[in-house]
């Protein structure tokens, strides 16, 4: 097992919101710090500005006011993007059609790591042969990645997020639209990069219940940040809310 | 014996010519055809129809003027695309109907409407100067540098344009150099295949190749070879069937796309 500074700050949000049209907040003064070995889950109704949240976590979007720090720098400065892996919501971010086999789509993982001009290396493909061994999918590396199921294909693109060596993972709703059994060993999945490998993992989720027994902490967010909490803090909060009403 | 059709140079330097574009267009087209830009090819070519029309009426070479047009209108309708402020096949279309436009009255003014536009509209190997050969071979090696020096980035901004992002691709750059890269291919098509059909030559060989549903790398190949092989035969056939050279080719691209596809349905039947 890694050791696991748990001091270390991965990501800090402080104060982001975010609007589309400068009127209407979809996000509104969210702060909150995620450290090195931390399993968070960000969970929250539909609307909530989850992915919302997760896109300005990663740069994909810039925020109307605010700040993140990734590593302890500033967004806009990062450069090491090879220490963060990002596996996107599956069911609208990819072409089944796209000719590319299993082991083709884990090798991008490892291509902003190379420079211009240069070929994938010895070393390239010893890693996604690592990777693809970790998620389970090394007999599938010469299949289209079109023709795996959801659970199978999900597997792959861990793989492709673990394959450039990440410090923290980000997964958005990475089980929607697959089977209970292929969720289940995902979880699986994800306990041992959590627990053997030291990854920091933030998922999205909308599967309380689900989440609730997995991971270490709970971001609830509803446009604000609603909780940061441990699970059974979170889950001891919405009772109590419920005996209320 | 030497067959008849290589005592003719100008069919050698057509040859020369037309093997440097069925070599490069497969290469950008699987690009354009897998990020849903097939019809970005089609608008440059209108695009550099204009560009011919200005050449025409300075007296200058028409590839050069369709050129600078070409890689100038591709900048401005990706910088379009990017600002969100209108729909993306929106920009394509203001850009190929304005350029239709611009290429008709300046046409008019040039008094171009003659057997010289007709072979920049739809192509003939026999126009092909020497000064093509070499523009067209100048073109193609800037082309392949810049698909060599961005290849692994294009094919991961292709298939997943957030994760590349995250990973450090400079999407942006990339999205630019895709866009300037297929103006470069239809500017040294049109020689060739004319400024019609130049965006069949991008755009069939590749979509025959995803039938065949292979890697990345044996659907560039697959659309290599059909590319090869239905320009030289195009070039050979249209030559003792006395046809068009760039409909020829198209057709026997047509062709093999129809016979891949009903060999497809059968074996899956």
């Amino acid at each position: 097992m890694q050791r696991v500074d748990h001091s270390k700050n991965i990501i800090e949000v402080q104060g982001i919101s975010f609007s589309y049209d400068g009127k209407v907040n979809v996000l509104k003064s969210i702060t909150f710090a995620i450290h090195s070995g931390d399993y968070v889950g960000l969970i929250g109704p539909n609307g909530a500005g989850k992915t919302t949240l997760l896109k300005i976590m990663l740069g994909l979007l810039t925020p109307t006011k605010g700040e993140v720090r990734l590593f302890g720098q500033k967004i806009n400065e990062f450069k090491d993007w090879y220490k963060v892996g990002y596996v996107p919501q599956k069911a609208t971010h990819f072409d089944t059609g796209f000719p590319a086999t299993v082991e083709e789509v884990v090798l991008m993982g490892r291509y902003a790591k190379r420079g211009l001009f240069s070929r994938t290396t010895e070393e390239d493909r010893k890693l996604t042969r690592e990777a693809l061994k970790q998620v389970d999918m090394w007999e599938y590396r010469r299949r289209l990645i079109g023709d795996l199921s959801g659970g199978q294909q999900q597997r792959v693109f861990i793989a492709r997020a673990i394959v450039s060596q990440p410090e923290v993972i980000f997964l958005d709703e990475p089980t929607t639209g697959i089977d209970r059994q292929a969720q289940d060993d995902f979880y699986v999945l994800l306990r041992k990069l959590s627990g053997e490998l030291g990854l920091t993992l933030v998922l999205i989720s909308h599967d309380i219940k689900r989440v609730t027994d997995e991971v270490m902490h709970i971001a609830w967010i509803d446009r604000t940040l609603e909780s940061y909490s441990s699970p059974e803090e979170y889950l001891r909060m919405r009772k109590e809310e419920q005996t209320v009403l | 014996m030497i067959p008849d059709i290589f005592q003719y140079s100008f069919i050698i330097r057509g040859m020369e010519a037309g093997m440097i574009v069925a070599f490069i267009a497969p290469l950008i087209g699987i690009f354009l055809v897998l990020r849903r830009y097939s019809l970005i090819a089609d608008t440059l070519s209108h695009v550099s129809l204009a560009g011919i029309a200005i050449g025409l009426f300075l007296g200058v070479n028409p590839v050069l003027t369709a050129l600078a047009t070409t890689v100038v209108a591709s900048l401005g309708i990706e910088r379009l695309r990017d600002s969100k402020k209108i729909y993306g096949e929106s920009a394509l279309a203001l850009f190929l109907s304005g350029s239709l436009a611009l290429a008709i009255v300046l046409l008019g003014l040039a008094h171009g409407f003659n057997t010289n536009l007709f072979n920049y509209l739809f192509g003939s190997i026999v126009t092909v100067t020497v000064q093509d050969v070499y523009i067209i071979a100048l073109l193609a090696i800037i082309v392949v540098t810049l698909l060599l020096a961005f290849y692994k980035e294009l094919v991961y901004v292709t298939f997943d344009e957030e994760a590349a992002q995250v990973s450090g691709i400079r999407t942006r750059l990339v999205n630019i150099i895709l866009i300037v890269l297929a103006a470069l291919t239809v500017s040294l098509a049109i020689p060739i295949v004319g400024v019609l059909l130049i965006s069949a030559l991008i755009v069939i060989p590749v979509v025959t190749a995803l039938q065949l549903r292979k890697s990345f790398v044996q659907t560039i190949v697959s659309a290599e070879i059909i590319s090869f092989f239905s320009v030289l035969s195009g070039i050979i056939v249209s030559f003792y069937l006395n046809l068009s050279t760039g409909g020829t080719i198209v057709l026997i691209m047509l062709a093999i796309f129809i016979l891949v596809l009903t060999m497809k349905s059968r074996w899956f039947a």
